[in-house]
């Protein structure tokens, strides 16, 4: 009520103004915080006994104030004159075009030799790789989906469905005809691919909110089934013993022929199958973003953020969007399945549960959060996401609280994810100019 | 119904519109029409609004599927294609009939270049070998890519647009923004433009120079060009050929002094009293 009350004009930021409205909110305050907090209820026994609660009150009240005294003040500081804070956000334009330009190869060069040098680090404990393996799997996925949601814009809420048939592939093949992981991961990457697509054709005329619903009843459907078919897939039992992946035919078991520590001539350490697997999906997702990275510099890549813009306009050039949607799924479904026998083989067990919709919607939001089609903001994001939960472990029971709110936050604060911002894939005039360009451009309104 | 047959056949037939009727439910949105456009003409077709001229180009460009009759396009080097049986985004890159829409449709968060790269889409195709020869960065590609871009240049120098090739298409000013439409519209190599009012919205200056570039590209390519237009400076200036539509039928076709004389054009359109558009 205040809040639009303030809104009116500069005259409301007056000291007379202030004190009004924070006279205005101590009363809203105390309204609705001697329901809440000041009177509380309690059974004894079969009656119901009424105890109050001021002082708490009181704190929560005066918590409020302060509050809307610190609110107030900082919308006065935002509103004075903005000669200065102009200069200063010239350069902080210039630094986001810089970042989102000129430094983010540099950036993502830089991130990558820092993870091949992770395990190396003294700090670097078996817990810390691990949970790093379990970003860099998140981060591979969110760049798999990238292409589906973030370049060709089809919103996917069953991406786990190839996450799973990539890791059931390698699980299936490996248990039941003993194949080994190498020849299975690129299998596991066709199986999912051609699902992409079995997906892809019944949803060729849907976007948005109609696609959203068959994609996230196909995730289920492929749950489903794992669940039920009992004599293929072992129903809710999972499959277990699935074989640990191998270095060229070197396992990384303590006993047996062919051991990688017998090969390189050094004590066994069960950290080797760690940093090993850790290396693994580090290679599997930088070939992603590698992939991903041409591919958007390709006619292919261009049709799918082409088709995000408009389709209709896609059709008037002459632009199959059939072919372009198709490629758009099998190709983001083939990285899942690449992700999903890489799954199965760190775990050594699969089974239904660990596809749920839930999956799907973090992978989803790790794109989102981190700002459509880009790749820099799906690492940003699946960090948040990923290694954010993990810290917040000391919070307990606040942990998805803060979760949650970090999310809110990010949302209310960069509304087109943390790097919103589209780096073109191909340039007329020199780099240099691009900053100049940015500031010439008006800002078009979010 | 008083069709008039053209006064002056010039240039070879290259569409042939024949008795095209379109039937929404109950609603005729175009009732048996037949005309012709020629290459190297400008042939508008004009009329009030809901006399079903978007639905003609939407019949054309393959959004729409014809009730009944005939698309034939003869393309100079191509042959014949019936548009009606074609899909809509065969149609442009079989049949090389470009379009532009009403309310543009660009893709607003590319580029200006990318915006053009993305209509040789495929052409660079081809040349990707599906984006296998373009994944290892063979010189295939690259020149392919290279004359993409050369002829991206070339229409942005037409259109005046070359020092904003690295904008946002969606951040140009609207002027720009059509002209940006046509320009990608013909980096398809058309044989057959067709203009949904691209004078929607502009400046009288702004329109003049589309009549500049519009006649241009007929003299210089070669191409036939369809045209819808409200803006009477535009379609008497640089038409060769009207044909008036009023409620899906056609009640004029002519060259423009013709239709601006035709008091059946000028009752059903222009108003009762004669009401000549001033320009010539």
């Amino acid at each position: 009520m205040s809040e639009t009350k303030i809104k009116v004009g500069a005259a409301e930021t007056s000291l007379p103004a202030m004190a009004k409205d924070v006279l205005m909110t101590a009363v809203i305050a105390l309204v609705l915080a001697v329901p809440f907090i000041g009177l509380k209820s309690d059974s004894v026994g079969t009656a119901l006994e009424l105890y109050t609660r001021w002082p708490e009150m009181f704190a929560i009240i005066g918590a409020v104030l302060v509050g809307r005294v610190a609110f107030l003040l900082l919308r006065l500081r935002r509103d004075q004159p903005r000669a200065q804070s102009a200069q200063k956000r010239a350069g902080v334009k210039e630094l986001a075009a810089n970042w989102g330009g000129k430094h983010i190869v540099l950036i993502g060069v830089a991130g990558f030799a820092c993870a091949a040098l992770l395990p190396m680090m003294p700090f670097a404990s078996r817990y810390t790789v691990d949970i790093a393996t379990t970003f860099l799997i998140y981060v591979m996925l969110g760049w798999g989906l990238n292409i589906v949601v973030g370049l060709a814009g089809l919103l996917d809420l069953g991406y786990v469905a190839f996450y799973a048939v990539g890791a059931y592939s390698y699980a299936l093949l490996s248990t039941e005809l003993g194949w080994s992981f190498w020849v299975c991961l690129p299998l596991a990457g066709v199986f999912a691919a051609a699902f992409g697509v079995m997906l892809g054709f019944p949803v060729l005329r849907l976007r948005g909110d109609y696609l959203a619903i068959v994609t996230l009843g196909f995730g289920e459907i492929i749950r489903v089934v794992l669940t039920n078919w009992v004599d293929f897939t072992k129903g809710p039992n999972g499959i277990s013993g699935v074989p640990r992946p191998s270095f060229f035919g070197y396992s990384f078991s303590r006993g047996g022929e062919q051991t990688f520590h017998d090969l390189l001539g050094i004590a066994y350490s069960s950290q080797h199958r760690v940093v090993f697997l850790y290396f693994l999906i580090l290679i599997l997702a930088g070939l992603t973003n590698w992939f991903t990275l041409r591919m958007r510099k390709l006619p292919t890549g261009r049709a799918w953020e082409a088709l995000r813009e408009d389709e209709i306009a896609c059709r008037s050039l002459g632009i199959n969007p059939t072919n372009v949607k198709l490629s758009a799924f099998a190709l983001g479904a083939m990285f899942a399945g690449f992700a999903g026998s890489f799954f199965a083989t760190r775990q050594g067990f699969v089974s239904p549960e660990s596809f749920t919709f839930m999956e799907s919607a973090i992978i989803l939001a790790i794109v989102v959060l981190g700002g459509m089609g880009s790749q820099m903001g799906v690492v940003l994001a699946a960090f948040a996401l990923v290694i954010l939960p993990e810290w917040f472990r000391d919070f307990q029971q606040y942990r998805m609280f803060l979760f949650g709110a970090a999310m809110v936050l990010i949302m209310v604060l960069k509304p087109t994810g943390v790097m919103g911002r589209r780096e073109p894939t191909i340039r007329l005039h020199k780099k240099k100019d691009a900053a100049e360009d940015a500031e010439a451009q008006p800002e078009i309104a979010q | 119904m008083t069709a008039v047959p053209m006064t002056e056949p010039m240039g070879q037939s290259l569409l042939d519109v024949e008795h095209l009727t379109m039937r929404f439910g109950g609603l005729t949105a175009i009732d048996d029409l037949s005309f012709t456009a020629r290459r190297k003409e400008i042939t508008s077709i004009i009329g009030p609004n809901g006399a079903g001229k978007t639905t003609v180009f939407n019949c054309l460009t393959g959004f729409y599927k014809p009730t009944v009759g005939r698309l034939k396009l003869s393309h100079p080097e191509k042959g014949e294609h019936y548009l009606e049986r074609m899909d809509g985004f065969r149609i442009a890159q079989v049949a090389d009939v470009g379009r532009t829409f009403q309310n543009i449709r660009l893709f607003p968060k590319m580029t200006v270049l990318e915006n053009l790269i993305v209509a040789q889409h495929n052409v660079l195709m081809r040349a990707s070998a599906f984006a296998v020869a373009g994944l290892f960065g063979l010189a295939r590609y690259r020149d392919a890519e290279k004359a993409a871009v050369e002829k991206a240049c070339h229409w942005l120098e037409k259109v005046n647009l070359i020092e904003r090739a690295d904008w946002e298409a969606g951040n140009l000013p609207y002027g720009d923004q059509r002209r940006l439409e046509i320009a990608r519209a013909m980096c398809i190599d058309p044989v057959l433009l067709c203009l949904d009012e691209p004078a929607a919205g502009l400046n009288p200056r702004e329109s003049l120079e589309l009549n500049t570039l519009l006649t241009a590209i007929r003299d210089e390519q070669g191409i036939g060009i369809l045209l819808i237009e409200h803006d009477m400076s535009v379609v008497m200036g640089i038409s060769d050929h009207i044909v008036v539509l009023d409620h899906g039928r056609k009640i004029s076709d002519g060259d423009p002094n013709f239709v601006r004389n035709d008091p059946t054009v000028i009752k059903a359109y222009l108003g009762e009293e004669e009401e000549e558009g001033d320009h010539a």
